[in-house]
């Protein structure tokens, strides 16, 4: 029998995968056209190496996050690698979380994105997608929302932050060598990130 | 003696640097190349990194050279890995000409603080005058 976690985390690595053509064909026109290949890559590592039984949220997010590391390869190895391993720490011996232990995974992954990656919101990134869905996501779990509430408003947020990636210019990353040239194109990382959420949200909503 | 680690996306052109900064430290053995991907595929590995920068220390430091954006990332974490063990800094400068610089100036016995100023001067160097 698998795990709760282990199902989520399958999830989101099946929807990477079955997305690896799309994603790379978004970073065809502003990368290095490899976001789908090293994200696919790193997912499929991913659910070989878990151990499909554990119930230790933290101890999955931990070696999710070390895998993605190690076999991703592109900036999103480090990027993903430290937001899986962040979100470890919170879970750090759990095995069931509240929609509390939700808003403090999105503190602390935020903040190990942006040491990671030097990057605010605004530069065309993930974090366009992450921040405003964090912030969504907390103010309707602060306002009583029920958890699915709280997580249709985070995939809401993200949405509409890959689409704002679209209206602007890449500073980080090898799109910000393209310039203005970035403007009217998504951001990879930012529709993978929003993938993420999404299958987090279809998996609690069941 | 200050190590040096070469991180490239392209195992290739950590390799091949590797090649051309011996020509001028063949006297340095603390130097190595941390390319490519496990696979040998375009990317950085942490861990790759993380394995070369313990090689190259022999108590005296190690200064990083790196090349595109997720190749700082990755020696950034290779660096947390390893925690306070290791003197680690990476040198804000190009990867080749910073490595040149780097591994003559550690061959001659200087300390990391010199090592990583010599490979960061390598930005200013003008390649015309």
């Amino acid at each position: 029998m698998s795990s709760k976690v282990y199902e989520c985390i399958e999830k989101i690595g099946n929807c990477i995968i079955a997305n690896k053509e799309f994603l790379t064909e978004l970073d065809r026109e502003i990368g290095d056209a490899d976001h789908g290949i090293n994200m696919a890559r790193g997912f499929t590592e991913v659910l070989a190496a878990l151990d499909k039984e554990s119930e230790n949220i933290g101890e999955v997010l931990k070696k999710t996050g070390m895998t993605l590391l190690s076999k991703v390869g592109g900036a999103s190895g480090p990027l993903y690698g430290t937001a899986y391993m962040q979100a470890g720490k919170v879970c750090a011996g759990k095995t069931a979380l509240t929609p509390e232990d939700g808003k403090a995974i999105f503190e602390s992954v935020i903040a190990g994105i942006q040491k990671r990656g030097k990057a605010v919101k605004g530069e065309k990134t993930m974090l366009d997608a992450i921040i405003p869905a964090s912030e969504a996501y907390s103010a309707a779990i602060d306002s009583g929302a029920g958890i699915g509430e709280a997580l249709d408003a985070m995939c809401k947020a993200a949405e509409e932050g890959v689409e704002y990636t679209k209206t602007i210019i890449a500073t980080k990353g090898r799109a910000s060598y393209l310039g203005e040239r970035s403007i009217g194109h998504q951001d990879p990382g930012a529709t993978s990130a929003t993938f993420t959420m999404q299958m987090i949200r279809d998996f609690f909503k069941g | 003696m200050v190590g040096i680690v070469i991180v490239s996306h392209s195992w290739k052109v950590a390799e091949g640097i590797h090649d051309l900064v011996m020509q001028m430290a063949a006297e340095n053995d603390h130097i190595f190349a941390a390319g490519g991907m496990e696979d040998g595929s375009i990317g950085t590995d942490a861990f790759k990194i993380q394995e070369a920068i313990e090689k190259a220390n022999t108590g005296d430091g190690v200064a990083v050279l790196a090349d595109l954006g997720s190749g700082i990332m990755s020696a950034e974490m290779a660096i947390e890995m390893l925690g306070d063990e290791i003197e680690v800094r990476i040198a804000d400068a190009p990867v080749l000409e910073g490595a040149v610089s780097a591994a003559v100036t550690s061959t001659s016995g200087a300390s990391l603080d010199e090592v990583i100023a010599a490979a960061e001067e390598a930005r200013t160097v003008s390649k015309l005058s």
